[in-house]
């Protein structure tokens, strides 16, 4: 088995590879020499093959081409890992073209595009097969602190929803996963966090609702219920809610 | 701008706001070496010396880069923990050549400190084993040393306490064994010249020694202990056990305790115990390294037990000449002030090695808990440094937070080669800690 793993220098990502057990990595990312220390101490400790791969989620036309790329240079795939995210910043997102645009199209339109085509590629071999995406809580419900981020998340959530629709029939599974914060570099600098769940733990979570097939996961599981509570708010109160 | 974290080592004093960064690539580290910093591993020491206001945490670093089976060479980056290495080379039949009391230190802390073990007296501290230093200084620059490259550096690296520079990767020679336990020779010893005495006979039969001192008794019976001598065991030694069983997490966890719960007596009780437990005199026993070497690590937090003021870490190190004197005064003063030290630890040094700030020298070292329970315990403290300043002793870095500055100047006497070479690889001091700017080397 092997598994591909997009943006794979994320610590969630990373954790997820420490948790998947038999399986061979190809391992994607922008600089992915950057990754090299990682790959080493994988081979090292697990005797297991580890390829690395350049992947930029903006550079469109290029992921048509990344299942065949892969497939030919480190051989048949069976599990697809989204886990790059670009967090931006909401503050300079209401007014820079740029930064609006790389927020949506880092965690909306690259990824739909690649998961589009690695979803086509998974269902010709039409043997057993599966799709993680990791999405946001953030897209359950637009809030003025995050909305760009958290409109491109919900984008990605409902693309995999459509994915695991047409999948369904397949042998190919799609896990949608929305973490909470966790401890990664993406939040190390931000302020105001709570219930901050170590990358351990959620890629435990993702990897155990994969292996049963859940479709939605929150993880650590309680965000299912604040997020139950906040998107039950009606939008007359919630629109005057500082969140 | 960057937030701030209440920070402490692992005596929980004192207590540091940090605005700590965490590094996952030799940029990251390149990057931050441009302003005033200190390098941070798993804050395993227990004063001061893993705080400042601005530090650099290692542990992303926490990669194996590559391995050598036949010679046991590891390389590995900084912020590697021990236990971590273990879990990779004891399936491979290799151990760590030296250990401190406890798995969960990284291995650039370890070089920072220099750290030793049970051994020392045969096989010396960590830098005995570590080959090479990848190394990223104050300018940028990304420098190896060795033995035979940069030897001067290499040196002040170890022991250093972070001030030199980034350590990102170092190789570490790994030691070969044939199975996960130890073979243990346990002697109970009526008093500290028996002890001494019980060192000078089994020590050059023995890879690890070590007593547990029960630190309360007085008179007569001054430095009770049970001395701990060991081996590792030979595959037909263990008869059933799996040769390469690898140690569990540990699942007790230890709560903060009012500072009254550890008190004199309830302290007498369990080192009574601890020390009757064993009847005959002599018992052999073959001991799972876990247990023998980090029997502290069962329980997560320990260090909590002496309550939320903290507790200092005291361990020194006095010449054998006249030391068993001069350790059992020590001893007495220290049982006298009715201080109840959980742990206290007995063992001996071999020779120095050429590490410019490395803390062992020949001789005997005691280390004890020193719980924070009133505020005359610190210039108590501070009164016996000077006394181990008079006999030629020292104090270990990796544990002080009360040392100052000249008693510190007169128990490192390398310290001025050490500030020159300090000054030629980082001449603005960007490399420092709140230890280090405490006791003048910055």
């Amino acid at each position: 088995m092997r598994a591909l793993i997009l943006g794979a220098k994320s610590a969630i990502a990373q954790a997820i590879v420490e948790r998947l057990e038999g399986y061979d990595f190809v391992l994607a990312a922008r600089r992915s020499n950057e990754l090299e220390p990682f790959a080493a101490d994988l081979r090292l400790r697990r005797s297991c093959q580890v390829d690395l791969i350049d992947f930029d989620a903006l550079d469109f036309t290029s992921l048509e081409h990344l299942p065949q790329q892969v497939h030919k240079t480190c051989g048949e795939f069976d599990l697809v890992v989204l886990v790059f995210g670009y967090m931006g910043d909401q503050e300079s997102g209401r007014r820079d073209t740029e930064e609006m645009a790389q927020t949506i199209n880092a965690n909306f339109t690259g990824a739909a595009i690649a998961l589009a085509h690695l979803a086509n590629y998974l269902e010709n071999r039409d043997k057993k097969g599966g799709l993680i995406g990791i999405s946001s809580v953030a897209g359950d419900r637009g809030r003025q602190s995050n909305y760009l981020y958290g409109a491109a998340k919900g984008g990605l959530s409902l693309f995999l929803q459509g994915l695991r629709n047409r999948l369904a029939t397949t042998p190919v599974h799609v896990l949608t996963v929305k973490p909470g914060f966790v401890d990664t570099p993406m939040t190390q600098d931000l302020d105001g966090l709570f219930l901050v769940a170590p990358p351990a733990k959620v890629a435990d979570d993702i990897v155990r609702a994969y292996e049963k097939k859940k479709n939605v996961l929150y993880t650590p599981f309680f965000w299912r219920w604040i997020m139950l509570l906040i998107r039950s708010i009606p939008e007359r109160i919630f629109k005057k809610l500082k969140l | 701008m960057a937030k701030k974290t209440a920070t402490t080592g692992w005596g929980l004093y004192p207590t540091i706001a940090a605005a700590i960064q965490r590094a996952y690539s030799p940029r990251d580290l390149i990057e931050s070496a441009a302003t005033p910093v200190l390098p941070q591993g798993n804050c395993r020491s227990y004063g001061d010396a893993c705080l400042y206001e601005r530090v650099v945490s290692t542990l992303p670093l926490k990669h194996l880069l590559d391995f050598d089976p036949e010679r046991g060479l590891l390389r590995a980056q900084a912020g590697t923990t021990l236990e971590k290495i273990i879990r990779f080379a004891l399936p491979r039949g290799f151990f760590l050549p030296v250990t401190p009391g406890t798995k969960f230190p990284t291995l650039g802390g370890c070089i920072a400190a220099d750290v030793h073990g049970k051994n020392h007296h045969g096989e010396g501290s960590i830098a005995a084993f570590i080959e090479e230093l990848d190394m990223v200084l104050a300018d940028g620059s990304q420098i190896r040393c060795s033995r035979n490259q940069h030897p001067d550096l290499f040196w002040a690296t170890l022991g250093g306490m972070g001030l030199t520079g980034f350590v990102y990767a170092a190789v570490l020679r790994l030691k070969k064994v044939s199975s996960a336990y130890v073979k243990q020779r346990s002697i109970k010893s009526a008093n500290f010249a028996e002890t001494c005495r019980i060192f000078a006979e089994t020590q050059h039969q023995y890879t690890y020694s070590v007593a547990w001192i029960d630190s309360l008794k007085k008179g007569k019976n001054l430095g009770r202990s049970l001395v701990l001598l060991g081996k590792h065991a030979d595959a037909e030694e263990i008869e059933a056990r799996d040769p390469f069983a690898l140690h569990n997490d540990g699942r007790l966890s230890a709560p903060f305790l009012p500072n009254f719960a550890l008190n004199t007596r309830s302290m007498q009780t369990f080192n009574t115990l601890f020390y009757h437990r064993q009847l005959k005199r002599s018992v052999d026993a073959i001991i799972h390294y876990d247990k023998y070497f980090y029997p502290l690590d069962a329980i997560q937090h320990w260090n909590r037990i002496y309550g939320r003021k903290g507790f200092l870490q005291y361990q020194v190190v006095v010449p054998f000449t006249d030391g068993e004197a001069i350790m059992a005064d020590l001893l007495a003063r220290i049982a006298r002030r009715g201080i109840a030290s959980l742990l206290t630890v007995l063992k001996t040094f071999g020779a120095q090695n050429e590490g410019l700030l490395s803390f062992p020298i020949a001789g005997y070292t005691l280390a004890l808990d020193i719980p924070l329970s009133d505020s005359s315990i610190v210039p108590f403290m501070r009164q016996l440094n000077k006394t181990i300043v008079e006999v030629n002793g020292r104090i270990y870095l990796a544990k002080d937070a009360i040392l100052e500055q000249e008693d510190f100047a007169a128990m490192y006497p390398r310290l001025e080669r050490f500030k020159e070479i300090k000054r030629r690889y980082d001449p603005e001091h960007r490399f420092r800690s709140c230890q280090s700017d405490r006791l003048g080397i910055t």
